[in-house]
C-alpha cells in the first residue's frame, strides 16, 4: 500500500516543529474518487423501485396513473408466457441491432476519411455538422416518404442518429494522435496500412468507444419513436396498443424493457472499453 | 531532401557535404561537412539550440518541409533512438520492438533484442508499467530489430537518471561492439561523449568547430588524466573553461 504524507491541517506557530501523520488510503482515494463499490450501478436503480414499491404499497400513487409493481410483474411474465413480449422484443433488437450496426460502420468510415485527409475532411466534415444539428427524429417525415413505412425506414432513422457521436468522437480522437507517433512511424517506414493498424486505429480506439456509448443509447431513443409510428411490431408497438386500451401496466412492462436494454447494451460497451483499454493508466 | 548525385566515391556510409537547414543570419545549420566510417561511433556535442537535433533529424530523414540545400548520404536501414522511449502506449512491449516488421521471424529477433537489452520476460508488459530506463531499453531493443547500419540516437539517455544514465552507457557500448553499426549520438553530456565515442564532433553556431578522436582504451575511467584532459579541451571548446561536465549539463538541460 502507498503510505502518503498529508500536511497538517492547522498550520503550527512559527518555529515550532511539526509532526507529520503518515496516510495509508492509496492516492486515489485521497484525490481520487476513492475505491471501487461492487456492483455500484445497481445501487441508484434499485433505491428507485423501492420507492415504487413505498408508493404504490401505501396507496400514495393511484394504480391508474402508475402501475403497482406486483401488476407489471404478473402482466410481463403474462406477457413472456404467451410469447408477445420475446416476439416484440425480438424484432426490436434486430431492428436496433442493424441500424446501430449501419451506423457504426458509416460514422467510422466517415471520420477515417475525414480524419486521414484534409480533402476527406472538406467534404465531409461540414455536412455532418448540419446534420449533427438536424435531429434525426425531424428527418423522420422525410425518410418515410423516400423509404416509405417499412423496416428501412426505422433502421435508417436509428442509422442517423447512432453515425454522428461515432464520427464527433473517432474525428476527434484521431486528430489528437501524438505528432511523435507519426514521426516514429516514419523512422521505422511503417507502411500506410500498418500505421492505421498499429497507430491511427488504436490511438482512436478511446474515442470510438466512447462514441459508441452514445450512439448505443441513441439507438434506442430512435426504436420508441419509430416504433410508436406506423409500426405493427415491436415493443414501441407494444405500449401504443397498450395506450389505446389503457393498459398502463403493458406501458410500464415496455419501459422496463426499455431501461433494461439500455442499460445492458451501455453496460457491455463499457465492459469492452475496459478489456480494450487496459493498456491506459486512470483512476478509473 | 538534397539531390544525391554527382558524390565523390567513397566507402564511408555516412556522408554529409555542406549540409544547410535555414538560411539567413538565423539558420541553423551553415554548412556542415562530416563523415561516419563503417562502425564508427561518433558523438556530437554542442549547446542547446546548436543545430545538433536539427542535423540529426535531417540524417533520419525527417526534416520535411524545411529550406536547404546540401548532400546527404545515408545507409536505407536506419534506426532512431528518441530522448522520449516513444513506445505506442497501447502496444505490449514485444508489439513495439517489431513496429514495423512482420512476421514470425521478426517477433523470434524481438525477443533476442528484448533479451539483448535486459528486458527478458518483460515482452507482454504495458509501456507504463516499465520504468523510464528500461521503457529506453525497449526503444534500444526497437532499433536493434532493424539491424541497423547507422543508429541515430537523440539525447536518449537525457531524461534518465545518473545511476541509470551510467548503466545504459554500458548497454550502449555492448550493443555497438555486437552489432557495429555508425552511430550518431547527439549529447551535451560531455562526460558520455569521450566515454563512448571513437570521435567527438563539436557543433556551435550551426558549423563543426572541433573533432576531437578519442584512443582511449579500456573503461574510459573520467578520473583517467587523459580523460580529464580531454574533457578540458573540449569544454574549453564550448566556451566552459575550468568548470566541470556536470555544470555543462544543468546549464543546457
Amino acid at each position: 500500500m502507498t503510505a502518503v504524507i498529508t500536511p497538517p491541517e492547522v498550520a503550527p506557530p512559527e518555529g515550532k516543529p511539526v509532526e507529520l501523520t503518515v496516510d495509508q488510503r492509496p492516492l486515489a482515494r485521497k484525490l481520487g474518487p476513492g475505491a471501487p463499490i461492487r456492483l455500484s450501478g445497481l445501487i441508484g436503480p434499485l433505491l428507485l423501485l423501492g420507492a415504487w414499491f413505498l408508493a404504490s404499497w401505501s396507496g400514495v400513487l393511484d394504480p391508474r396513473i402508475l402501475s403497482e409493481p406486483w401488476t407489471v410483474w404478473s402482466t410481463a411474465r403474462e406477457l413472456i408466457a404467451d410469447g408477445r413480449l420475446q416476439d416484440n422484443l425480438k424484432v426490436s433488437a434486430e431492428r436496433a441491432t442493424y441500424g446501430l450496426a449501419l451506423g457504426v460502420v458509416v460514422g467510422l468510415l466517415l471520420a477515417l476519411v475525414s480524419g486521414l485527409s484534409r480533402f476527406g475532411e472538406a467534404v465531409i466534415d461540414g455536412p455532418v455538422q448540419i446534420k449533427r444539428a438536424i435531429p434525426s427524429l425531424a428527418l423522420i417525415p422525410l425518410l418515410v416518404l423516400w423509404f416509405g413505412i417499412g423496416e428501412n425506414m426505422k433502421i435508417y432513422t436509428i442509422a442517423l442518429g447512432a453515425f454522428v457521436p461515432i464520427y464527433l468522437q473517432t474525428h476527434s480522437a484521431l486528430r489528437k494522435i501524438d505528432l511523435r507517433y507519426v514521426e516514429l512511424a516514419q523512422t521505422v517506414d511503417l507502411s500506410r496500412t500498418d500505421f492505421l493498424r498499429r497507430v491511427v486505429l488504436p490511438g482512436a480506439l478511446p474515442g470510438f468507444l466512447l462514441g459508441l456509448r452514445f450512439a448505443v443509447t441513441g439507438a434506442w431513443i430512435s426504436l420508441v419513436v419509430v416504433e410508436q409510428i406506423n409500426a405493427t411490431s415491436g415493443i414501441g408497438y407494444m405500449m401504443e396498443l397498450a395506450r389505446t386500451y389503457g393498459q398502463t401496466e403493458i406501458i410500464v412492462v415496455g419501459l422496463v424493457v426499455y431501461g433494461l436494454l439500455g442499460l445492458l447494451s451501455d453496460g457491455a460497451v463499457r465492459l469492452i472499453e475496459r478489456r480494450a483499454l487496459r493498456w491506459q493508466r486512470t483512476l478509473g | 531532401m538534397a539531390a544525391h548525385s554527382g558524390l565523390r566515391p567513397t566507402t564511408a556510409p555516412v556522408v554529409v557535404e555542406s549540409l544547410v537547414r535555414g538560411f539567413g543570419p538565423k539558420g541553423v545549420l551553415n554548412g556542415v561537412d562530416l563523415t561516419i566510417e563503417e562502425g564508427e561511433f561518433v558523438a556530437l556535442l554542442g549547446p542547446s539550440g546548436c543545430g545538433k537535433s536539427t542535423l540529426l533529424r535531417a540524417l533520419a530523414g525527417l526534416d520535411r518541409a524545411v529550406s536547404g540545400s546540401g548532400r546527404i548520404v545515408v545507409p536505407a536501414e536506419r534506426a532512431v533512438v528518441f530522448q522520449d522511449s516513444r513506445l505506442l502506449p497501447w502496444a505490449r512491449v514485444l508489439d513495439n520492438t517489431t513496429l514495423g516488421q512482420r512476421g514470425k521471424a521478426a517477433r523470434d529477433a524481438g525477443r533476442t533484442a528484448l533479451r539483448e537489452v535486459g528486458l527478458e520476460g518483460r515482452e507482454g508488459a504495458w509501456p507504463h508499467e516499465l520504468s523510464g530506463g528500461e521503457q529506453q531499453r525497449a526503444a534500444l531493443a526497437r532499433s536493434l530489430v532493424r539491424d541497423p547500419k547507422l543508429l541515430l540516437a537523440d539525447e536518449p539517455f537525457g531524461a534518465l537518471d545518473a545511476l541509470t544514465r551510467l548503466k545504459m552507457h554500458e548497454l550502449l557500448r555492448k550493443l555497438h561492439r555486437a552489432h557495429q553499426p555508425s552511430v550518431l549520438l547527439v549529447t551535451h553530456d560531455v562526460d558520455e561523449a569521450i566515454k563512448l565515442a571513437d570521435r567527438v564532433v563539436v557543433l556551435d553556431h550551426g558549423r563543426i568547430a572541433v573533432e576531437q578522436v578519442i584512443d582511449l582504451d579500456g573503461d574510459r575511467d573520467p578520473s583517467d588524466p587523459r580523460f580529464a584532459a580531454i574533457r578540458k579541451e573540449l569544454l574549453a571548446t564550448l566556451g566552459v573553461g575550468e568548470t566541470t561536465a556536470s555544470d555543462l549539463r544543468r546549464e543546457s538541460a
